[in-house]
């Protein structure tokens, strides 16, 4: 028997909020985190906006002792050093850990090498106009070469060795490492668009085996700089709709026309069911099912018939012990792009046959945008707090009836649902197929 | 119910002492190493001008022939797994997708999976180039220009070349691999703790076979450049690059930057044994932590992240220190770095350690980053495997302090239980112990 993991503790900092309580409440009231792009001028890119996090000071969240350390954290590792303590505290966990257990006061908390972080996290935005500063002082055109030694000196001149090295996708999680003493396994992964969901589920192996008793999860992303929508917009993934920005966000729409950018981050405290009831933690959630695949077929397209997706669900309720009759709510990767709503679409049908009619789905992504790494661990704290108000949010902009598409997508409005159990579904780019159940929980 | 167990039935290599396990330990124990002069792009602005640079064989010769058009996609550091990958299959004789389109392949694709530990993948900078020249106006690069003009001269699947999961999606595809997949992302880290997530997956019964290590190139501007800018580099041996690296050495003056992938092929015992497979050693335990350090570069001078790695992994193997023959330790050649790691090393195996033999590889081939802990799992499984532990080169005056027994010379060893470790900037460490199969 495997140990049973529980949610203790929740975090985000996203562009419809910088906590978990004004993210849902923007969700359910159906409000938009999406508009022009102000992080760097997109004015002449296809895509001209995005979902930003705006105004957000990681360093007010942080203990003042520490701030120093953390300054220079980039972009991304601020999202989530926010999310993080959030989640940290309300799981009542003390900042930092201590090296050691001291009898009495402390007898509750397990050790530093029992506790772990696991992210979905994503590289740094790039340093990009002293990158491209030296890419085109080297370049010699002419000859139609780069000479190294023109690219080098402007590029030692104009670098920052800190800038570089935030820019690496371990040190999100370093710095959490840091911030809070641990010492168990710190791992990170970026399976694409599914790298949070995967995180999380990881985790929770490592718990349910013993390998942890606590670890943060979650994720962080911010692409929304000249490459990462360069590279997005290259391969038509977004949706260009720049007149209309808040509308441009459309999962399972019949005009749909690509995914919105965004960025911000998502945190979980998990934790081994015993360690938590002695600590006396609030206990938010049960994760009860994860199940991971590989579609195998191509990197730029899903398979077809959705077969890596149908295996990953299906092995995430064998892992949970549900039947299709149990699942009250999924929350959907529901990109917005016209090929993973429809092949999302197929995979619910396969799985639960007529069921997939009577479940409501929704993407919250018609709303906050994709947080690529991070989406995962956002839109799981959204099932959560489903399962906590009996409500369920909704797919905005869904307007046009695609019959390709045609469950019930939550159109437009929050709905009053029951939900006990809840699925979040993350499918990345490449094949990487990830879904996650969770429950309410019950002892 | 007696936990699964795990074996390693085959080993890919690629680093700059060549391609595959046979090429790679032979040259170990020639004393070979391929450090020189970089080739791939000029390096004489850049204090440190040296590195372990790998083969280039032709993707289309490695990969089926019906994915050719795909090699297109492959960054560098994707085709240093496909290699790695490719060679691992081949010396463990599966039978995959790839190696028998036609005929019958001996795994079950939904129950075989890959892990592959990836870097931070820059761009191809000529590439970049290329398009951002029709993006300057005046002189200068103009963004706006980039977005109506120099975007588009970019291939549309540009961004698909550099995303970290890539490495393990292409190696899935090619192979058929659709069970658990994932990317770990750890930097030096990454190959060692790939294959320990991995062989818990066996462990755990979500796979019965494994597609596990890592690969990265450091071995362009930017990967040069990074390391330099923090200050980890050698510098002091531009003109004689096969003495650059010396780990746990007295004049350790730094690291040098490599290239490579160590990929190896894991199964649960009784699957590998129904094959017929070459049983190389067992997986008996996986340990990780982390180093704890406000600057994110050093380990702090304890190196406790790599002590806990270490004896967590004993733990979960069930052995005391004093049973493990040969440890691979990461041997980054930075002083304080290697200071750290000897205290971390004798507080786990105390007196043992005047015993335990510990080799450093990068002097060899230089750091590999994401597959470094990968292709040092290797050696420590070739070693056990062959019963010798190659030399450590540039170690001729190890510092007394640390008290590490480094021989200077090939050893034949019988060895039951072997150790890799390894850590990186930014903290995270991990430490893997493989056993003889009795």
């Amino acid at each position: 028997m495997t140990r049973r993991v529980v949610i203790t503790g929740m975090g985000a900092v996203t562009p419809l909020g910088h906590n978990v309580e004004e993210l849902w409440r923007r969700l359910l009231a159906g409000e938009s985190g999406v508009d022009k792009t102000t992080i760097f001028d997109a004015d002449t890119f296809p895509t001209q906006f995005s979902a930003q996090v705006n105004g957000y000071d990681h360093l007010q969240d942080l203990p003042e002792n520490i701030r120093a350390e953390h300054r220079q954290a980039c972009r991304n590792s601020r999202f989530i050093i926010g999310a993080a303590l959030q989640a940290w505290r309300q799981a009542k966990l003390p900042v930092p850990l201590p090296d050691e257990l001291k009898d009495g006061q402390t007898g509750y908390l397990p050790p530093a090498e029992q506790v772990g972080v696991y992210l979905g996290a994503g590289e740094g935005p790039i340093d990009f106009d002293n990158f491209i500063a030296a890419t085109v002082n080297g370049w010699q055109n002419d000859k139609n070469e780069m000479n190294w030694r023109a690219w080098a000196k402007t590029a030692f001149a104009r670098m920052d060795a800190r800038r570089e090295l935030e820019q690496e996708p371990n040190m999100p999680g370093a710095h959490l490492a840091r911030i809070f003493n641990l010492r168990g396994p710190c791992m990170s992964c970026l399976t694409a668009c599914a790298a949070s969901t995967q995180a999380i589920g990881e985790a929770t192996e490592l718990i349910r085996y013993g390998d942890a008793d606590i670890i943060i999860t979650g994720g962080t992303h911010s692409m929304i700089h000249p490459l990462g929508v360069t590279g997005f917009n290259r391969l038509t993934a977004l949706s260009i709709r720049n007149d209309d920005p808040k509308s441009a966000s459309r999962p399972f729409d019949g005009e749909r026309d690509g995914f919105v950018l965004a960025e911000g981050a998502g945190a979980l405290i998990i934790e081994e069911l015993e360690t938590a009831r002695r600590r006396g933690a609030n206990i938010l959630a049960e994760i009860i099912g994860y199940g991971s695949t590989a579609d195998a077929f191509r990197v730029t397209d899903q398979h077809e018939n959705g077969r890596g997706g149908i295996a990953a669900v299906r092995m995430a309720l064998e892992n949970a012990k549900v039947g299709i009759d149990q699942i009250d709510y999924i929350s959907a990767h529901g990109t917005g792009t016209i090929e993973n709503d429809s092949i999302e679409t197929l995979i619910t049908k396969e799985v639960f046959g007529r069921r997939a009619y009577q479940i409501p789905i929704s993407s919250v992504k018609s709303m906050l945008g994709h947080l690529i790494a991070a989406a995962g661990a956002v839109e799981l704290i959204t099932c959560v707090l489903a399962i906590r108000d009996q409500i369920a949010p909704p797919t905005t902009n869904l307007t046009h009836p695609d019959p390709q598409c045609d469950l019930d997508y939550i159109p437009n409005q929050a709905r009053k649902i029951p939900v006990n159990i809840a699925m979040s579904n993350s499918f990345g780019f490449g094949g990487q197929n990830n879904t996650l159940i969770i429950r309410r929980f019950a002892d | 119910m007696a936990d699964r167990r795990v074996v390693i039935t085959g080993l890919g290599v690629v680093n700059a002492l060549g391609i595959g396990r046979e090429a790679y330990f032979q040259a170990l124990l020639n004393g070979s190493i391929g450090i020189d002069r970089i080739q791939v792009f000029d390096p004489s602005e850049f204090p440190s001008q040296v590195a372990g640079e790998a083969p280039r064989p032709k993707m289309s010769e490695i990969v089926p022939k019906t994915y050719r058009k795909a090699t297109k996609l492959m960054s560098r550091d994707i085709q240093l797994a496909v290699i790695a990958a490719d060679a691992a299959v081949r010396d463990g004789k599966i039978k995959t997708k790839a190696t028998h389109p036609e005929g019958e392949v001996d795994i079950n694709p939904v129950r075989s999976g890959v892990n592959i530990g990836a870097g931070l993948i820059c761009c191809d900078l000529v590439e970049l180039a290329m398009a951002a020249h029709h993006a300057v106006k005046d002189g200068q690069f103009s963004l706006q220009k980039w977005g109506t003009e120099g975007m588009n001269m970019l291939t549309p699947l540009w961004l698909l070349k550099y995303l970290p999961n890539m490495l393990s999606c292409h190696i899935s595809i090619i192979h058929d691999l659709q069970g658990p997949s994932n990317s770990i992302t750890c930097a030096e880290a990454s190959g060692m703790l790939s294959i320990g997530e991995a062989y818990r997956k066996i462990v755990h019964n979500k796979a019965d076979l494994m597609v596990a290590g890592g690969a990265e190139s450091k071995v362009e501007a930017m990967g040069l450049l990074r390391q330099c800018l923090l200050g980890r580099t050698s510098t002091k041996y531009n003109d004689r690059p096969k003495e650059a690296c010396r780990p746990f050495d007295r004049d350790a003056g730094g690291m040098v930057i490599g290239e490579g992938a160590g990929i190896v092929i894991m199964e649960e015992l009784e699957h590998a044994r129904k094959r017929g497979a070459r049983l190389y050693a067992e997986i008996t335990g996986f340990g990780a932590s982390n180093n704890s350090n406000g600057d994110f570069v050093e380990p702090e001078a304890s190196a406790k992240g790599v002590t806990i790695a270490l004896q967590k992994a004993l733990k979960q193997a069930k052995l005391s220190p004093q049973k493990i023959d040969l440890l691979i330790a990461h041997g980054i050649a930075i002083a304080r770095n290697d200071r750290a790691e000897a205290t971390a090393i004798r507080a786990v195996f105390a007196e043992h350690t005047k015993k335990l033999a510990v080799l450093a590889t990068k002097s060899r081939f230089g750091n590999c980053g994401a597959a470094a802990g990968a292709i040092d799992l290797i050696t420590a499984v070739l070693a056990l495997y062959e019963g010798k532990i190659p030399a450590n080169v540039n170690c001729p005056h190890p510092p007394a302090e640390y008290g590490l027994n480094l021989a200077a010379g090939n050893q034949q060893a019988n060895i039951n239980h072997a150790m890799a470790c390894c850590y990186t900037y930014g903290g995270q460490t991990a430490a893997l112990t493989v056993s003889r199969l009795n």
